[in-house]
């Protein structure tokens, strides 16, 4: 472990202008000061979310004329998904601002993702496993849309692990950023699995040509709901990104504290 | 409100919601409690970071 503690410097240095604007604009200071007036805001409107999507789901909602009331897990089941695949586009992105800028702010936004889409992946896969026993029989067939859903969660689990494992931060967040860049070759695999395989997993029935499949009595709840997962999602982790900088410096004043004590 | 044949599965998909998704905010809201509480401890004892010595950047 070294003293050195890129998330803590209000400037990270570099000789292009270009890389100093994209550096000021995140820098961890700023980010504090502009996420601690907007997260009690967020989660408020997350809350609200959740009270009328949830009440728009279960109670308004009707239910299918194939499926009966298990369509409500429907509503919990999409929105997991998405989010799940979502999370793993945004490290994507945060991945590259790790090898390209080497921007302490994207190791951070890329670390607290990890542990969020890893739980949305799950409750995808737990409630998809709900939902197909009355529906399919079963709680788990090997195709390809559940299976490459599996090795998201897994991918996940990967990324946490070299966190934890790699004790220098800085190589491991390029070990974890290079992992999360191959893995999002498995972000299409999972959408267009049930176009390209012949799968158990219904095809797509919202994002499609065409339109959506879904009647709007269904598919404005789920709306709702997506959105407030969304919104939970935004909330969580610009939280957690905020503990993750505050963990840094207390790692660094702990350091501090070693040094002084060693003197 | 009736669930049908299939209730079971349907209210153990949304309790498991609930755990998931109360678990990560708990777990988000803790650590932000314990790490605000480690830094306020370390900076009672005098350790502070170079930084906080310097006048906050101006805004853009």
């Amino acid at each position: 472990m070294t003293m050195k503690d890129t998330a803590l410097r209000p400037e990270a240095p570099g000789p292009k202008k270009r890389s100093m604007a994209i550096t000021n604009l995140a820098n961890p200071s700023r980010f504090l000061a502009l996420v601690n007036p907007i997260l009690p805001w967020l989660a408020a409107a997350t809350a609200l979310t959740f009270a009328l999507g949830i009440n728009q789901a279960i109670f308004v909602a009707p239910d299918d004329y194939q499926q009966g009331a298990t369509v409500k897990i429907m509503f919990l089941h999409v929105p997991s998904a998405w989010l799940g695949m979502f999370c793993w586009g945004l490290m994507s992105i945060a991945a590259l601002g790790t090898l390209i800028w080497r921007h302490p702010l994207a190791d951070v936004a890329g670390k607290t993702a990890a542990p969020i889409g890893t739980a949305f992946t799950f409750l995808c896969l737990v409630t998809g496993s709900l939902w197909g026993r009355p529906m399919w029989g079963t709680y788990w067939v090997w195709d390809a849309r559940l299976t490459s859903v599996l090795i998201l969660f897994l991918l996940y689990l990967g990324v946490i692990a070299l966190w934890r494992t790699v004790e220098d931060p800085s190589r491991a967040a390029r070990a974890a950023a290079i992992l999360t860049l191959v893995g999002a070759i498995n972000i299409p695999i999972i959408k267009f699995s049930v176009d390209w395989w012949n799968t158990l997993h219904q095809p797509a029935s919202v994002f499609r040509l065409g339109g959506p499949s879904i009647h709007p009595a269904i598919l404005v709840p789920l709306a709702v709901v997506a959105l407030a997962f969304t919104l939970l999602f935004l909330t969580l982790h610009l939280a957690a990104m905020r503990n993750e900088i505050l963990r840094r410096r207390v790692r660094t004043l702990q350091l501090m504290q070693a040094q002084k004590a060693g003197e | 409100m009736d669930l049908g044949p299939h209730a079971a599965f349907i209210v153990t998909a949304y309790a498991a919601a609930l755990v998931v998704l109360g678990g990560l905010i708990a777990w988000v809201a803790f650590d932000y409690r314990a790490q605000t509480h480690k830094l306020a401890e370390l900076e009672a004892l005098g350790i502070k970071r170079r930084s906080s010595d310097r006048p906050a950047p101006a805004s853009p």
